[in-house]
């Protein structure tokens, strides 16, 4: 069940999946720095985007309706990005009368909101690609060859390893609450800070699991030659295909974006 | 309605890409790869190797406990942030890597949060969480004596002001980058944060009391002699220290947001406060009306009346503390004296 | 120095590849897990380790390869004594295998797990990627390489589990109840590998059918101490003591 909660990866062979992580998480990384530089009101610039992380998506073959489907997992954090339509002063376009004050609406509001909504929804489908045509064990690989300090990337994969199983454990745990305290509820349910007391022993013994697994994995680790020093082998070198689509790529966001800057 | 808006807020703690201007994302990517790179140093000369694996399921074990969660009131559920928790159980630094991993693995695998903001979301909800969450606790423990009672009400004040201040400085941030406006986005993402606080805080205190009542082992060797009080572990300097680059840094950040110009301030303050008065609030808003400071100006008004509701929330937990102290240390030498 | 430039011991059939000598533990916490256990195992026999749980079987495994040091007696893998000094190459000797193998595949793939050993024992590239193809083989688990633990049954996880301390070409084998939790089939292919290794093995255990069918001596220990060391026909046609330590006729 957690599984496939948590796993974001759908398989396949297309181009978009046999590019090489590294290409494709700077690439992404790119997109979404250029996307953040533009000045409001840049459509065509953000249009050129649009049409790029499309194209990649279709090529992709994951289906651009599940990607889309996700990215609306974005949009309730729009709501506190409203407040600028409001506040931006600009020509009034329209008037919202709430109870005993009006909200106006102006031109450069509206413009901004625009901006930012397409900007953040636009980031959000590249990230969304990157996750769902990269392994994740890929994309922690790149960010080691891209120099992320080792511990970093050691404690990520242990993350990920654990992820699975202390989430699974948790949700054991919270079976068990349910059913101990459904039984309460028939009587009067619990006060807030009964509740809050029951969770709270839930996250200690969840910790003190997790405390002793360590331990225990320290041990294994340990019994086969760990010393304190983490090993890895060496990442394999760069395509030189892989580089050249990435340098591309690369071109034509810079170009994108400065259009923006100059047009 | 209102309790979509709550739930967004709280999800807004996460900020997606595309909110936060390239400079804002800039700074804060230089401050969080400064206090990560400082926290692997410390943790890398603490050279205890089950550390590594310690870490890396810590974090796993934050993530799962994020997902428990329990109902407070009209839709709003209290769950767990972490950043206090860990940091008191694994030390600073330790927990500001694990809350860094938590951060970065759930914007690269789940898309919470951006990638390019991800350097503002680990500092609010990673750095700032642990070494505010550890200094405040260590602070306030030694002060509350040798009591487990101690334990609790710090573990709950630390918890609860983590939680705040991350909410005012990812406000900050929005505002700073001008994808919201100040007026509304302080009182909204500080009220609703300090509800959320309270569930923070006290998952996080009946977890620090299950821990001490099973495990005492396993709590950080200096809880142990604080509580039966043996050592100071970090100095009243350092956690002046601390508090005093919290409060520059939004201090730094007010200018930006009180730019932000606003025609509504008035309804949407009002609208704010109708957020935490509605079915779900026990909220304090009333100890600084509309979060505003007379005779001061819009964004900046905000700050400062955000950081005022902190200190007052640190000084009230500090003065009872030493009033209790206080008459404790009295009836200790009554005591040793009667019995001498 | 890298652990492969040593000079191994080799071991013959007449040499003991395991002696244990007096050894006791208590933990920390005061409590005596092993007392007095003197055990001498020779190079290729096959070990079971039986006894109530609690009865001291995981402590002694962990002494083997000096996770845990004896506080009194000694530990001798082939004629390296186990101490500290010499911990780098009892680890080498010694493959360690966890009951629980969520706690002994603890890297996000079957080939960086399998890989761990050669890697920290200092070996070359080459070397490692050839002794991961080899150790899978050994196991039956070829092609698994960029599987992920949590996407296996439990039965390919133990596999996997045994690999990872094969790929370090240990000498001798221990193994903590490695049938615990196993459904038919995959305690029968445990079963078939048990019986086509060929190294040193010393195996804690509950299953009488397992023990009757790959170990043809068992060891029963009780309260931290050695009560019976015989060859297990022996054992498992006496129906006293089968009782006595609450085992059951396979
Ligand atoms: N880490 C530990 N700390 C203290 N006591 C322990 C620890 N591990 C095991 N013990 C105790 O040592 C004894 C032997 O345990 P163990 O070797 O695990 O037995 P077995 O594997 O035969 O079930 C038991 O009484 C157990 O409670
Ligand atoms: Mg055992």
């Amino acid at each position: 069940m957690a599984q496939q909660l948590l796993d974001r990866y759908i398989a396949g062979s297309s181009v978009i999946h046999a590019l090489d992580a590294r290409v494709k998480l700077v690439l992404t990384i790119a997109l979404i720095v250029c996307a953040s530089l533009l000045p409001v009101g840049a459509w065509l610039a953000l249009t050129a985007f649009t049409a790029l992380v499309w194209a990649a998506i279709i090529a992709s073959g994951v289906g651009l309706p599940t990607i889309l489907r996700r990215s609306l997992l974005a949009l309730p954090f729009l709501l506190v990005v409203v407040t600028v339509i409001f506040s931006v002063p600009g020509r009034p376009i329209f008037r919202l009368p709430l109870g005993f004050v009006t909200l106006t609406a102006t031109d450069a509001g509206l413009l901004r909101f625009i901006t930012i909504v397409w900007k953040s929804w636009i980031s959000m489908q590249a990230a969304l690609l990157l996750t769902a045509t990269t392994h994740f064990l890929d994309v922690l690989r790149a960010l080691q060859a891209l120099h992320m300090p080792k511990i970093i990337v050691a404690l990520m994969s242990f993350m990920y390893r654990y992820l699975f199983i202390l989430v699974e454990e948790a949700q054991r745990l919270l079976r068990a609450r349910d059913c101990r305290s459904a039984a309460l509820q028939g009587s009067g349910g619990g006060s807030l800070l009964w509740r809050a007391q029951v969770t709270g022993r839930l996250v200690g013994t969840l910790f003190l699991r997790s405390f002793e697994r360590s331990e225990r994995i320290y041990v294994a680790m340990l019994s086969r030659g760990y010393t304190g020093e983490l090993r890895s082998l060496r990442a394999q070198t760069l395509d030189r295909r892989d580089l050249r689509v990435g340098l591309v790529v690369g071109a034509i966001l810079l170009i994108i974006t400065a259009q923006a800057f100059v047009g | 309605m209102l309790d979509v808006l709550v739930r967004s807020l709280v999800l807004a703690l996460h900020i997606s890409d595309g909110l936060l201007s390239t400079s804002i994302s800039a700074l804060f990517w230089i401050l969080t790869v400064a206090c990560v790179a400082w926290a692997v140093q410390r943790t890398n000369r603490a050279l205890d190797d089950r550390q590594v694996p310690l870490m890396g399921v810590m974090a796993a074990c934050i993530f799962a406990a994020q997902m428990l969660n329990f109902p407070i009131a009209g839709g709003t559920s209290g769950h767990l942030l972490g950043g206090a928790l860990a940091a008191i159980v694994l030390g600073p630094w330790a927990g500001v890597l694990v809350m860094t991993c938590v951060v970065a693995l759930q914007a690269l695998l789940f898309q919470d949060g951006g990638i390019v903001v991800m350097g503002a979301n680990i500092f609010n909800m990673g750095v700032l969480t642990a070494l505010s969450g550890s200094a405040i606790f260590y602070g306030l423990i030694r002060l509350t004596g040798r009591q487990s009672w101690g334990l609790m009400v710090s573990g709950f004040i630390a918890a609860w002001v983590t939680v705040v201040l991350s909410a005012a400085l990812t406000s900050a941030q929005l505002a700073a980058s001008g994808t919201a406006s100040a007026t509304v986005v302080f009182p909204a993402m500080i009220g609703v944060h300090m509800l959320i606080g309270i569930g923070e805080g006290l998952i996080t205190t009946a977890a620090l009391s299950f821990l001490l009542a099973t495990r005492p082992d396993l709590l950080p060797a200096w809880l142990g002699n604080e509580l039966s009080g043996k050592s100071r572990p970090i100095s009243t300097r350092q956690i002046l220290g601390t508090g005093l680059v919290i409060a520059v840094l939004l201090a730094l950040l007010s200018p930006f947001a009180s730019s932000a110009p606003d025609g509504l301030e008035s309804v949407l303050e009002r609208l704010g406060v109708a957020g935490s008065s509605g079915p779900t609030a026990t909220s304090p808003v009333g100890v600084l009306p509309d979060y505003t400071i007379p005779g001061l100006e819009g964004g900046l008004s905000t700050i400062l009346a955000g950081l005022v509701g902190v200190l007052i929330v640190v000084a009230i937990g500090y003065s009872i503390a030493m009033l209790i102290r206080r008459r404790r240390s009295v009836a200790r030498d009554t005591k040793s004296m009667t019995t001498s | 120095m890298a652990i492969h430039e040593l000079e191994l011991p080799k071991l013959h059939t007449t040499t003991p590849a395991i002696t244990l000598n007096q050894l006791s533990f208590a933990y920390p916490d005061g409590r005596v897990a092993l007392q007095n256990v003197s055990v001498t195992i020779n190079s290729g026999e096959k070990v079971a380790l039986v006894g109530p749980n609690g009865a001291g079987k995981s402590t002694l495994l962990l002494h083997l390869n000096g996770v845990l040091g004896a506080l009194d007696g000694s530990v001798r893998i082939a004629d390296v004594e186990v101490r500290r000094d010499t911990l780098r190459k009892v680890r080498a000797l010694v493959g360690l295998v966890f009951q629980d193998p969520d706690d002994q595949l603890f890297s996000p793939t079957v080939f960086d797990d399998v890989a761990f050993g050669p890697l920290h024992m200092g070996l070359a590239e080459a070397e490692v990627r050839a002794r991961v193809v080899w150790a899978l083989e050994q196991v039956g688990m070829q092609g698994f390489e960029d599987r992920m633990p949590h996407h296996m049954s439990v039965g390919q996880r133990k596999r996997v589990a045994v690999a990872t301390v094969l790929s370090m070409e240990p000498q001798v084998l221990a193994l903590d109840e490695p049938s615990a939790g196993l459904d038919p089939r995959a305690r029968r292919g445990l079963v078939d590998l048990l019986q086509s290794l060929s190294q040193t093995m010393l195996v804690s255990t509950h299953d009488m059918r397992l023990i009757a069918e790959v170990f043809p001596r068992t060891i029963i220990l009780a309260n931290g101490q050695v009560a019976h060391d015989a060859p297990t026909d022996e054992i498992l046609s006496n129906r006293a003591l089968l009782e006595e330590y609450g085992l059951e006729m396979p």
